[in-house]
């Protein structure tokens, strides 16, 4: 079964060539058969690898189907290659398991959309590139499947490209990935210098042996290990959305819903969560960095939780939240808790996930609508959306024993037991904003009197089952998983995934945690559901909507401040895209089109008039080119004699 | 046995009979009197050939004589036939008048 493991990206891309090839108009069944079979396959196929590797005594399992560098450049080498080993073991399930419920989910909430078979294909398309990312032996293949996710990722923001604003949150989308992509890339090129290998295998176990390796040369003013590491993290700001790269993904919210379940909630946006924690040896050899990332971790995750507040767009509340939690992860990573972050990047996946589908269902019965102030009281008319719903934000708000709790403790316990109290109390902070607006997004769309147009009403049903049944089993995930990483020496996931995390030779073992988890967790449960209750007093009742404006407008400048998403885009607007399209201007209008056409269109006219002067010396007399003719025999002969 | 006659006077009446053609070639207007003009200054490059070629005693240059012939008779009954074409169909053979391929 292992030796099948390069069956498990190509089987979806397989899928996607496959969807582009049928001619003609296939019917949807076919398109279906083949884009969520594809898929399936694959999971079927990444339980058994899964089910193998479990049972096998190799911690590592390595592939390699072509050394493309082997006989031009001996010195350099990148091989294409698989890995699997404990970290992407969790990631290939998660990626897996998550992508096949959201593919039959979309089976349901695409069945009445136009391009139903392009939806898919592109789907399918991203599960390729996604599990390339994954199972990659180097950064190299990572990198292509990194590409890869970006650009499906930006295919399917615009895939309503017949509206004006899904197009142009693609391209911003797209446009803002670079950035960080290209700071990847100064990365690998500084690995490539130093080690002639991009090999995981290779790069870890030198720098394990010989930490001075990277912490000896120095790049820019900075060790080598900072510089990568600064690099990569920069990367991972694109990719999953930390400040200051993070304005695209809430405008990622203009694709179809489930697609913000999986590619913009679930799998693509922690494929930076997943480099860092995969590169986690040259993090820990620089610590100045790894402080950077926690810090930039905590302030987005409170930065984007007060934003989730004011929202009134149920997606736009969940991908402030997405950016949040995302946020929680790279604090984990920062502060050295690699198996934390993975942790709740998985039980992430699940509830989050599970949140946007839950979303999709609603948005599918109210006929498009997204407004949460034209929702309320949806419980009777979705009861298995609703419950669902709630299970998820049960999980995302840290309530026990769902999976949210845990993974969340286990951040906040990272962050106290390495003293860093003021990252605990932001993080802590975040939990309570987090339950609050989780909680007035329940209140608004499922409690209350129905607030939309008598149409909608009319409109208003539950999911097909191949959305609910995607739901309920998300539900039954966002509550188990969590149990996975009981706090305490028994954790699994942490014990699962010691050997990823490597000790640097020189660097102390870390302390085993002293404080008592089950306090923490106390303090977390507590704030959580003090925050649900006081969402509860404010948006809960009948007339919740009216109670909250009345309630956020005691602070009118916060609330429009957190409205208008701190001007962010504004701002931006204004220092970053407003010069660059100046400067774009000026070298269309002043460099391309005045001096560049000019010389042309200079050389040409000098041409022309050249020609209409010369023309005149074709007479079409003969004689007088026999004049011509003596004259220049005339010449050549005096040329002789001189 | 020496010539009766200097070598530098069939190079004079050659280079008079060249000149004559050139001038001729020049100024006529009727192609038949231009072609006329062409063969002088043929025969006048003919002439100098065969006085060199007895000057120096090597039969070359007579050859070559032949050769100018021949090939000036060909091209006497193409241009011929050529001026013949272009009256029958505009009635006159007066080259200024003939200038299809002006610009």
């Amino acid at each position: 079964m292992l030796d099948l493991l390069w069956l498990i990206p190509i089987l979806p891309f397989a899928g996607a060539v496959l969807n582009a090839c049928l001619g003609g108009k296939p019917p949807k069944a076919l398109v279906t058969i083949v884009n969520v079979g594809a898929p399936l396959l694959s999971l079927l196929l990444a339980l058994g690898c899964l089910w193998e590797y479990g049972h096998g005594t190799t911690q590592v399992i390595e592939r390699t189907y072509y050394a493309w560098t082997a006989g031009a450049l001996p010195s350099l080498q990148i091989d294409a290659g698989f890995r699997l080993d404990q970290l992407s073991a969790i990631m290939l399930f998660v990626v897996t398991f998550v992508g096949f419920l959201i593919h039959v989910y979309s089976v349901g909430y695409m069945a009445h959309e136009e391009g139903y078979r392009r939806y898919f294909a592109y789907l399918n398309l991203f599960m390729a590139a996604m599990l390339l990312l994954i199972l990659g032996s180097n950064y190299l293949i990572m990198f292509v499947g990194w590409e890869g996710v970006g650009l499906c990722s930006y295919l399917l923001i615009g895939f309503y490209y017949d509206q004006e604003f899904p197009p142009y949150a693609g391209k911003k989308a797209f446009i803002v990935n670079r950035v960080g992509d290209f700071a990847f890339l100064l990365g690998m090129f500084a690995l490539i210098a130093h080690f002639k290998t991009l090999d995981y295998t290779r790069i870890f176990d030198a720098i394990q042996k010989q930490p001075s390796l990277v912490t000896g040369p120095t790049v820019a003013g900075i060790t080598l290990a900072s510089f990568v590491a600064l690099c990569f993290f920069v990367g991972a700001m694109g990719k999953s959305a930390q400040i200051p790269l993070y304005v695209w993904l809430p405008d990622a919210m203009a694709g179809p819903t489930p697609v913000s379940a999986l590619i913009h909630a679930a799998t693509m946006v922690t494929a930076g969560v997943y480099m860092v924690v995969r590169t986690n040896v040259i993090y820990q050899l620089a610590p100045g960095v790894s402080q950077f990332v926690a810090v930039i971790g905590a302030v987005t995750a409170i930065f984007a939780a007060t934003i989730g507040l004011a929202q009134t767009d149920i997606k736009k509340v969940l991908a402030y939240s997405t950016v949040s939690q995302l946020g929680y992860m790279f604090l984990a990573a920062g502060l050295g808790a690699y198996s934390a972050a993975i942790f709740h990047l998985g039980t992430h996946a699940f509830f989050k996930a599970l949140l946007f589908l839950g979303s999709g269902s609603v948005i599918h019965a109210m006929g498009g609508e997204q407004d949460m102030r034209q929702m309320g009281g949806l419980r009777k008319a979705l009861p298995q959306t609703f419950r669902t719903f709630v299970v998820g934000a049960l999980a995302i708000a840290g309530i026990f024993p769902f999976a949210g709790f845990f993974s969340k403790d286990e951040i906040l316990h990272a962050a106290a037991a390495n003293g860093q109290w003021v990252l605990y109390a932001v993080g802590l902070i975040t939990a309570a904003l987090t339950a609050f607006y989780m909680f007035r997004a329940v209140f608004l769309t499922f409690w209350g009197k129905f607030r939309g147009t008598h149409e909608q009403e009319h409109h208003l049903h539950e999911s097909p089952p191949s959305m609910t049944i995607p739901l309920w089993i998300l539900a039954v995930g966002a509550l188990t998983t969590g149990w996975l990483g009981l706090p305490g020496k028994s954790n699994w996931i942490h014990n699962f995934l010691a050997p990823v995390i490597l000790h640097p030779a020189g660097l102390p073992e870390p302390a085993e945690h002293e404080l008592s988890a089950i306090a923490l967790g106390l303090i977390a449960f507590a704030v959580a559901v003090a925050a649900i209750w006081y969402a509860w007093t404010v948006y809960g009742k009948d007339n919740g909507l009216e109670r909250g404006k009345e309630w956020a407008t005691r602070s009118p400048v916060l609330h429009n401040l957190l409205v208008h998403k701190y001007y962010v885009d504004e701002i931006y607007d204004t220092v970053i895209v407003r010069p660059l399209a100046l400067l774009s201007t000026f070298f269309w209008k002043g460099v391309d089109m005045l001096l560049i056409d000019g010389a042309i269109h200079t050389g040409a006219a000098t041409t022309e008039v050249a020609g209409e002067v010369g023309r005149f010396s074709t007479t079409g007399n003969v004689r007088n080119y026999a004049l011509y003719f003596f004259l220049g025999v005339l010449l050549l002969f005096l040329w002789l004699i001189y | 046995m020496t010539p009766a006659v200097p070598v530098s006077w069939y190079l004079l009446l050659a280079a008079t009979l060249f000149a004559i053609g050139v001038v001729g070639a020049l100024t006529r207007r009727n192609g038949i009197s231009i072609f006329l003009s062409i063969e002088l200054m043929l025969n006048a490059a003919n002439l100098t050939l065969i006085a060199y070629s007895r000057m120096l005693d090597v039969h070359t240059g007579q050859l070559v004589v032949f050769f100018v012939l021949a090939v000036a008779a060909a091209e006497a009954a193409v241009g011929l036939a050529l001026f013949i074409a272009v009256f029958r169909q505009r009635h006159t053979i007066d080259l200024n008048r003939i200038n299809l391929m002006r610009w």
